[in-house]
């Protein structure tokens, strides 16, 4: 099981100065939901040791404590999954635990949060503050919750925000019982570093973000342990050891918001110990309006990846893509939406089809599904090691 | 002296404001047109200076069986600086829990698209959203978009078009054209009271020219500085029978919010 960076001195003390903070004060506001997920895979399994249950449960508690007051505010939000195959599934995380202080243009946030940077949809390039939980999706889209200390300035000339990022959050990585893996399962308890201070060496960020007119703009600074883990086979080939590089990135994020058409780009520039190299998406969505005289919406969204890193990076399947998607809102009480997305890879001709259903089930729950297809990976391929590992996924959520 | 230069000056200043006052008057207005603009332009300016607000609102959606689901949102306002530009706006949910937490920033233009951003909590993602969907449902209401935001005075051309009772008042009538882009109605019916300048009810044109919906405002109640505010709204779609009611509880004014708290950067730190 994944759990709490409890090892970090630095983290025990934010969290306790969170809860005494907090323990005072009687007005929290509390929210709390629990998913039910029912993953079923298609295919056989293709490596061994992977279970051949063609089922995979588990259930995931969030709670939500909340408290503001005139110029302050916190926030502690435990996540807990546990899963019914594999262990290294399970987890408990903490994605928000801080204190924040707000002065007329200033912020101060002490403790553990969660930041998204970006604009696109097939990827996440630029978006780096937090460790992605790979184990609960392979869409990057799940985050571990971030211990930092953050600063952000408001002025009309836009938002600043520095960050201090003294613990590394590892990345989370299906177990050897698991399906989407590697063929030799990752190995999370003997992560290695480029950096001798290994998980606490202290990471800095910086972001500017702004608009002019019609263009929403973001550039972006990160100098630490990079996210994404190379992964080196161990001595006895049982196991793949996660290794995380010290790397110095460059990110930039644009939007322009047309009548009817969004464009998007984001870069990175990043050099590690071995390589430099750019990676880059780019499109639009296309968005027609009250299709038929109906209030449904139909988005058209096409995006092109590149990536050029070198073999010995961390893999990325997102290198070399071409990616097309059509998105449909229904804008009913219910809220139901659909996403039906394919990447191509125009080298490999790797493909994968993606879906993604939701809708809302009178006022206190949700159903949601997703399935996730792979074809056309040639043995030494990106997705080869997950192909077998099609999945219709159903997630009933209940909110309180 | 000093006392005389003081006298002249205020006679001076009661004199230009009369006269302004009296230029700006319905007497003045020949035809509809300049009438109907007069009459929605003393009932915007019956706004001016409530500077901020904030209100607590339940949104009740009733479909044509009379099934009921709400939704309990919160609303901020910036008042605008002068009538060319429009008021600044946060809207944020609290309820379906599935979605609490989701935030709606605009800052309304007059005849240019509003510039909108949604803050997701799920995925704690601001995204800029084109704000040419005016026509579109408002969180699967009978509100459109443009309903919420399109209640600039310049956003429409007005037409005096007769005076009718309404309820317990006499009302002007006004005709009003989109003159934005992207409306999705032809034309609105307004009727607007003759006592206190407020918007008593509105009859909303689709693009085909027959009747949408129909917008009746209710629960008018005035404030210390002297704005009144609707506390009950209900929207009726007469083609499908669905509608939303509005149920606000009380506003409060002037309170410490600044350009700075209707920014996108606030959007995540809402909460």
């Amino acid at each position: 099981m994944n759990s709490l960076p409890i090892k970090s001195r630095l983290f025990q003390v934010i969290l306790l100065w969170a809860l005494v903070a907090g323990a005072g004060r009687a007005d929290w506001d509390i929210a709390s939901n629990i998913d039910l997920t029912s993953r079923t895979f298609i295919e056989d399994p293709r490596w061994p040791g992977q279970d051949d249950q063609t089922t995979q449960l588990s259930v995931a508690a969030r709670a939500e404590l909340r408290w503001r007051g005139d110029d302050a505010r916190a926030s502690i939000i435990p996540y807990l999954r546990k899963d019914a195959i594999d262990d290294e599934r399970s987890l408990a995380d903490l994605q928000e635990a801080y204190w924040a202080q707000e002065a007329e243009n200033f912020e101060l946030l002490l403790g553990v949060n969660t930041v998204f940077w970006g604009v696109t949809e097939s990827v996440h390039l630029v978006d780096i503050i937090n460790q992605t939980d790979a184990a609960a999706d392979i869409d990057g889209e799940d985050k571990l919750g971030q211990p930092m200390i953050n600063l952000e300035v408001q002025r009309d000339w836009g938002l600043l925000s520095a960050y201090l990022l003294p613990y590394f959050r590892e990345r989370t990585f299906a177990g050897a019982d698991g399906r989407l893996r590697t063929p030799i399962p990752v190995d999370t308890d003997n992560a290695r570093y480029e950096s001798s201070a290994k998980e606490n060496h202290l990471d800095l960020a910086l972001r500017y973000s702004h608009y002019v007119d019609s263009v929403d703009f973001g550039l972006s600074i990160f100098s630490g342990t990079s996210r994404e883990a190379r992964l080196l086979a161990n001595a006895d080939g049982s196991g793949l050891i996660p290794y995380y590089d010290q790397i110095d990135q460059i990110g930039v994020d644009l939007q322009y918001t047309g009548d009817s058409w969004l464009w998007k780009v984001e870069t990175i520039a990043r050099e590690t110990q071995n390589d430099s190299f750019a990676a880059a998406v780019g499109g639009f969505e296309y968005t027609y309006y009250q299709v038929g005289d109906s209030t449904a919406d139909i988005g058209i969204l096409l995006e092109l990846q590149y990536d050029g890193r070198n073999d010995g990076e961390p893999v990325t399947l997102a290198d070399n893509d071409l990616f097309a998607g059509v998105r449909l809102a229904l804008n009913d009480t219910q809220d139901m939406t659909l996403l039906v997305g394919s990447g191509y890879d125009l080298k490999t001709s790797e493909t994968y089809l993606n879906i993604e259903a939701e809708r809302r089930l009178g006022n206190d729950y949700q159903l949601e599904l997703r399935a996730r297809f792979f074809t056309n990976a040639a043995p030494g391929d990106n997705s080869y090691a997950i192909e077998n590992d099609d999945y219709l996924q159903l997630r009933l959520s209940r909110y309180f | 002296m000093k006392r005389k230069t003081i006298t002249t000056y205020l006679g001076a200043l009661g004199l230009a404001v009369g006269f302004t006052i009296f230029l700006a008057g319905p007497a003045t207005a020949n035809t509809p047109q300049e009438q109907g603009f007069e009459i929605a332009a003393r009932s915007d300016r019956s706004d001016v200076g409530f500077a901020n607000s904030k209100v607590e609102l339940q949104m009740i959606l009733r479909n044509a069986a009379g099934q009921e689901s709400t939704r309990m949102l919160r609303i901020s306002t910036l008042e605008k600086a002068d009538e060319s530009v429009g008021d600044k706006s946060l809207v944020l949910f609290d309820t379906p829990r599935d979605i609490e937490g989701t935030a709606l920033l605009s800052h309304a233009k007059i005849l240019d698209p509003d510039d909108q951003w949604l803050f997701l909590p799920a995925l704690k993602r601001v995204k800029r959203i084109a704000s040419s969907n005016k026509s579109g449902p408002f969180v699967g209401s009978e509100f459109a978009f443009e309903d919420f935001t399109a209640i600039e005075l310049n956003k429409f051309d007005y037409s005096h078009t007769g005076i009718e009772t309404c309820g317990a008042f006499q009302c002007d009538v006004l005709e009003r054209l989109p003159r934005y882009q992207n409306s999705g109605y032809s034309k609105q019916i307004s009727w607007v009271d003759q006592q206190v300048f407020q918007l008593r009810k509105v009859e909303f044109y689709d693009r085909r020219g027959d009747l949408l919906k129909v917008l009746e405002l209710g629960d008018y109640r005035q404030y210390d500085n002297g704005v009144w505010r609707a506390h009950k709204l209900t929207m009726k779609n007469l083609q499908t029978n669905k509608e939303t009611d509005l149920v606000y509880q009380e506003y409060a004014f002037n309170l410490d919010l600044k350009a700075n708290d209707f920014v996108k950067g606030r959007l995540s730190r809402l909460r």
